[in-house]
């Protein structure tokens, strides 16, 4: 005898093949949700990969030109040498802030080094001083590093224009906009004049442009040796960068240092406050709408379901009549919510792709380039239909329930 | 009152024994009600037996109970020898799933299956998936019934008494003991009603199924080896 049909999905286990034929059976029902799906899951992995592609670059911006931590000297107190409890009438007046060297840098340093989370530390002696060529002057902020350890805390190999990122003896990097106001390039010399008449003529062998024109006019690298002479720090450092692995955590850190060493110990996010509310406040609002837009498709899920429940009493109490545990019906309407959140993310991946593609291309930064790229991290993608699937399964848990709880005989009945 | 039928049953080991089966309603409650009063009934392997009684006198509740989709209220209910009334409901549908074929009065088929998928149903259940054996099984099931070209139509597709046929096919897909009819041809033309009632008599002999039918129409009743009547509550023939 001529098989009669073999259609692949008989080959499915039971609770599968229900699931699947229920599914393709409420054709309208079906479509429904998982359009409701496939629009939530976009939403939420377009949403994330913007503000997560945004934030990047604001930090990168932001933060790349600076230490995720900082730490510096006390600052110098006045103290009233009466009695605190003694009436006095006086004014206290705070004291002017001396340049002064940070005690036992190097042992701070090592236990900068040894903090977890902490990535690179570099010390550094900076202070004030005039550049002088022919008849100008200008004032500029002396930085002296090492540079093997500096450009681990900011990348000054990118912002390098000309030259390299390395000084030794004399050699000194200054940025664009005051090689500009002095009219100086590449090999020309340049005098320094500190506190105290102590000077030293530099040699120019680097322009660095960090994007923001005040560094670029003001900050002068040399070498820590030279910056300890001229800003009468001899062998000590004004203050300690750090990088650390998450900037999220700097405060952390800073507060960490700050109890073990009691010095003053100041994260990106104290001295860019106004910045960390703007990140934190996206998130929160990103957030936000993520929990709604996941608690509506969820929503969605399950009234379609309950519906369903309702339409298919028949089918299965029948199912029960024919020897279908409880267990197994539950299974089957869990397994449609997961069967619907799967494939719709998959489908919502696609579209959050074309939708990432769309605006990169429609929403361009002044200068022309691209706000943010469509490229869509595999592991959100990832995340995101995993989420969806549990969500439909946890969706469809109130409607399985019932639907196995069905009476058979009432359910036949109907 | 309730004369003993087992007397009667001579046709083999019985499959099924009812020992003062009784069944209430409501219980607790001002409107509580007993449908059956205290029923005893055996029906011996291979026995073809028609169940008639006026609507409201407990005969779909017998054969609910019977089928194990409900539970008595008290009473003793053996299928094959064993004891059903201390079974939970995982076991009972277990059980149910391998001993006892339903024909109901609506086919009630699922529209969302082929009638050979509807044939398979009941194996797959079982088995928890779909396999050679029971497609050639149900195959072969469908062209007993006659419908050898018809498996890949969807019931909403077929005649009712083509979809009775499906149904009775469906019934007999895990080898069932016990197979159970609640009017099988209630609402089909004399002619169908015959074709079925004959076909179901057809696969009792030849698979050696025990039949309980219910039925109104005395003169399918009367070609059943034995008739029982049940009168509210009661059985009385």
């Amino acid at each position: 005898m001529a098989r009669l049909i073999r259609p692949g999905p008989l080959h499915l286990p039971f609770e599968w093949l229900v699931a699947l034929r229920f599914l393709r059976e409420g054709r309208m029902q079906t479509f429904l949700i998982l359009a409701g799906v496939t629009g939530g899951v976009a939403v939420v992995i377009f949403l994330t990969q913007l503000i997560n592609q945004l934030q990047g670059t604001i930090i990168d911006k932001v933060l790349g030109s600076q230490a995720h931590v900082v730490i510096k000297p006390l600052d110098d107190l006045t103290r009233r040498a009466l009695p605190a409890d003694a009436p006095v009438a006086a004014t206290v007046q705070p004291r002017a802030q001396r340049l002064r060297p940070l005690d036992q840098w190097e042992a701070v340093a090592r236990l900068a080094e040894a903090t977890p989370n902490v990535v690179a530390v570099s010390p550094v002696a900076s202070g004030p001083a005039f550049a002088i060529r022919g008849g100008a002057n200008k004032s500029v902020a002396l930085i002296g590093m090492i540079p093997e350890q500096y450009r681990r805390v900011v990348k000054m190999d990118d912002y390098m224009t000309q030259g390299r990122f390395d000084v030794s003896g004399t050699n000194a990097l200054i940025g664009v906009d005051l090689a500009k106001d002095l009219g100086v390039g590449l090999g020309d010399k340049l005098r320094v004049l500190a506190a105290d008449g102590r000077d030293e003529t530099l040699t120019v062998t680097g322009l660095f442009d960090m994007g923001s024109r005040d560094i670029n006019r003001r900050w002068v690298f040399i070498t820590l040796k030279l910056a300890q002479t001229l800003l009468d720090l001899p062998g000590s450092v004004s203050n300690i960068d750090l990088t650390v692995t998450d900037i999220f955590v700097a405060d952390q850190v800073a507060a960490r240092l700050g109890n073990q060493t009691g010095l003053t110990v100041e994260s990106w996010m104290l001295t860019n406050s106004g910045l960390l509310t703007a990140l934190t406040n996206q998130s929160v609002s990103n957030n936000l709408i993520r929990t709604f837009v996941i608690l509506i498709v969820a929503l969605g899920i399950s009234s379609v379901l309950v519906v369903s429940v309702v339409q298919k009493q028949k089918e299965i109490g029948i199912l029960r009549a024919m020897g279908t545990s409880r267990q197994r019906i539950l299974t089957v309407f869990l397994l449609q919510g997961g069967i619907v959140g799967a494939i719709g993310s998959v489908a919502g991946t696609a579209l959050a792709f074309g939708l990432l593609h769309l605006f990169s291309h429609i929403y361009k930064a002044p200068d022309g380039s691209q706000l943010f790229s469509a490229q869509l991290d595999p592991m959100l993608a990832l995340a995101a239909c995993g989420l969806a699937t549990a969500v439909g399964v946890a969706a469809a848990a109130l409607p399985a329930r019932r639907a196995s709880r069905l009476d058979p005989v009432q359910a036949i009945r109907v | 009152m309730t004369p003993d039928t087992t007397a009667t049953a001579d046709a083999g080991a019985p499959i099924l024994e009812l020992r003062g089966i009784r069944k209430s309603y409501g219980i607790g409650t001002p409107v509580e009600t007993e449908v059956l009063h205290g029923i005893d009934l055996t029906l011996g392997e291979h026995e073809f037996v028609a169940l008639t009684g006026p609507s409201g006198s407990g005969k779909s509740t017998l054969l609910n109970l019977i089928g194990l989709l409900e539970t008595p209220t008290q009473g003793a209910l053996r299928i094959a020898g064993d004891e059903t009334t201390v079974l939970d409901d995982a076991a009972l549908t277990r059980l149910r799933g391998r001993a006892i074929g339903f024909v109901f009065q609506f086919h009630h088929l699922l529209p969302a299956f082929s009638a050979l998928e509807n044939v398979m149903m009941p194996a797959i259940i079982h088995q928890g998936i779909a396999t050679d054996e029971a497609t050639a099984r149900a195959e072969e099931l469908l062209a007993a019934v006659g419908l050898a070209g018809a498996g890949h139509k969807k019931p909403g597709e077929l005649s009712g008494g083509m979809q009775q046929r499906v149904a009775i096919a469906r019934a007999l897909s895990t080898h069932p003991r016990l197979l159970l009819a609640d009017e099988p041809t209630g609402n089909l033309d004399t002619k169908t009603a015959d074709d079925i009632f004959e076909l179901m008599r057809h696969f009792n002999r030849e698979q050696g199924s025990a039949c309980l039918i219910v039925t109104h129409d005395p003169r399918l009743a009367a070609r059943c080896d034995r008739v029982i009547e049940l009168v509210d509550g009661r059985l009385t023939a």
